[in-house]
């Protein structure tokens, strides 16, 4: 649901259908992919450099720029490859969901554009394997604009989906998976741009990032540039879950206030509870305190208090939660997510895990909260993806934040908040392919 | 020729490589199979041109392929952060009630598989509980019963 008056990438989805596309060509629909055809490919990379998007996916890289990375035809003959990153699984992020299911049009708009900016005739969507409705709103959509040819030309577009990994929306397990591999990390370099999908030039781009395309060429790039604030131009799909009375997707001028997106959009905490922590950009987020978002949501500010948009899930916690029973439900998924393939990151989440469990169990002594850290330490910047990295780095932040909680634990032999934190014990998924002997932890 | 391996040949047809055809062509034997046994491993493989060894070893890398048989229905109970603040726990706990079987388990009359899983990417609906790969949106205990009639009756 989109409220603030400056809906960029979700406009008109609360006026119309526009899973039709003859309801999104009635609202200017597929306009800008003739203008963008009208322009050269080059014209169109400066195009949506000026507009200073940067990636939404969760690493914030500027679009434009990644785009002129890819080596021109004549550079290398390699086919060249568009592959939009729809594998949304970051805990906390649900806006690419949306996205697809209300404008899945703009959003293959954008998908030719930027396979015109990147001289590709090739495009694939990987789409997360558990998002049966988004595939099923872009399959249609795909089917009305297979008949029309003056707007496909001769780009392929394929649907591809996943069938249950987080580390495939990395992007270059991603690659692997589309491989027909098991998703797991490469070696960077070389990057995609230059080797990518099947070692040809590669972009891989969010569908949020993408679905603004449209709008960036309909605009003009320094239009678009006026929304925002320095180095976080325009607009974000936020996705708002947790504690407030109105959970969901909210499209927002980046630089709002964190206050007023949990606040005013989210509708508060309910029940009379008090806000005790927002994890403010999925789970691979540092955790702020709740007398910290009177702070602008943007990159520079967020940067400031060491923490990130990341993949704009919002997470609102109230007083009744268990901060160490927080970082077992985000170490245990980490741990699940691991593709295996380096070692801090597939025993490090592992012992991360075993340590929190005794501090929730009261069996920890006063040298593991050192030692969890330390672990914690270990894994950071030793691993090919950031995943590990950024496990270590959010379950680092809890106790970074909320330390005099967590010797509480140790200083009582237990849980302060026991059953009556909502996190309380709560059942993980089990491994589903256990490997023998390797799946048997000594205690 | 099977329809399956014709089927697994348009797949082929989409990509440049043949590989990339392994996962979709895992997701329909998974379909037709119910879950991957060897029987399905072995189509697989023969549709692809490569081993069932290598289809195994692409398939259980990933969370949605199962190796073992499973209920003829798939409930899944998201309890990532998001579902479990909003009460996930006591949604799983009414699951396993009302069916007499634990997280991970099939129920006794081979119908319906019961397990967690991690963020469906659902969370501003939380509860999200995945349903036969359809989302069930805002669940809480008390809606329980009625999902479970309704897939005795979807029959």
């Amino acid at each position: 649901m989109a409220t603030d008056a400056r809906t960029i990438v979700l406009a008109g989805a609360d006026e119309r259908d526009l899973t039709k596309l003859a309801e999104y060509e009635a609202i200017g629909g597929y306009q800008a992919l003739q203008k963008a055809r009208a322009m050269a490919p080059q014209a169109v990379i400066d195009e949506v450099s000026a507009s200073e998007l940067r990636g939404r996916g969760g690493a914030f890289f500027p679009t434009g720029r990644k785009w002129s990375f890819v080596p021109k035809p004549d550079q290398n003959p390699n086919p060249h490859y568009l592959v939009v990153n729809a594998d949304e699984s970051e805990p906390g992020s649900f806006k690419d969901n949306e996205i697809m299911a209300r404008v899945p049009h703009r959003f293959l708009e954008g998908c030719l554009i930027a396979a015109h900016a990147v001289e590709s005739h090739h495009v694939f969507v990987y789409i997360r394997g558990e998002y049966t409705g988004p595939y099923e709103v872009l399959v249609a959509a795909l089917e009305e604009l297979h008949a029309r040819l003056d707007l496909r030309g001769d780009v392929a577009i394929v649907l591809h989906r996943g069938a249950g990994a987080y580390i495939c929306g990395e992007e270059t397990a991603l690659l692997e998976s589309l491989e027909g591999k098991r998703g797991q990390p490469r070696t960077k370099p070389p990057f995609p741009a230059v080797q990518g999908l099947y070692a040809s030039p590669t972009v891989v781009n969010n569908v949020e990032t993408i679905a603004t395309v449209p709008p960036i060429i309909e605009l003009g790039g320094a239009e678009y540039a006026k929304l925002g604030v320095p180095d976080s131009r325009g607009t974000r799909v936020v996705s708002i879950s947790g504690h407030v009375a109105r959970p969901g997707n909210y499209e927002i001028e980046n630089g709002l206030s964190m206050r007023s997106l949990i606040y005013d959009l989210g509708g508060g905490v309910p029940d009379g509870r008090t806000l005790k922590a927002v994890i403010p950009g999925g789970s691979s987020t540092v955790i702020l305190r709740g007398d910290e978002i009177d702070v602008g949501y943007d990159f520079n500010s967020l940067l400031k208090l060491d923490t990130a948009m990341g993949s704009a899930g919002v997470i609102a916690i109230d007083d009744r939660c268990c901060m160490v029973q927080l970082g077992i439900r985000v170490s245990e998924f980490y741990e699940h997510e691991s593709c295996g393939k380096c070692t801090p990151c597939r025993e490090g989440t592992r012992w991360m895990t075993q340590i929190l469990r005794r501090l929730e169990d009261g069996d920890a002594a006063q040298s593991e909260l050192d030692l969890l850290l330390d672990v914690c330490d270990r894994i950071n910047g030793k691993c090919l993806c950031p995943l590990g990295e950024t496990a270590a780095i959010a379950v680092a932040s809890y106790v970074d934040k909320f330390r005099s909680e967590f010797q509480a634990h140790i200083d009582e032999g237990g849980c302060p908040f026991g059953d009556s934190s909502p996190l309380h014990a709560v059942t993980a998924p089990v491994a589903q392919h256990t490997h023998g002997a390797t799946a048997v932890v000594p205690a | 020729m099977s329809t399956y391996y014709n089927e697994v040949q348009e797949l082929k047809a989409r990509y440049p490589d043949w590989r990339s055809a392994m996962l979709p062509a895992l997701r329909l034997a998974h379909e037709q199979h119910g879950h991957l046994s060897p029987d399905a491993l072995r189509e697989c493989a023969a549709a692809l041109g490569t081993t069932p060894a290598s289809c195994e070893a692409v398939a259980s890398f990933y969370d949605m392929f199962h190796l073992r048989p499973v209920g003829r229905h798939l409930v899944e109970v998201c309890t990532n952060v998001s579902c479990a603040l909003v009460g996930a726990q006591q949604v799983l706990e009414r699951f396993e009630r009302e069916l007499g079987v634990a997280a991970g388990q099939t129920t006794e009359d081979g119908e319906v598989t019961l397990r967690t899983i991690e963020c469906l990417g659902g969370c501003g609906w939380a509860t999200v509980v995945s349903v036969d790969h359809r989302y069930r949106t805002h669940v809480n205990a008390e809606g329980v019963p009625a999902i479970l009639e309704e897939l005795r009756n979807g029959d």
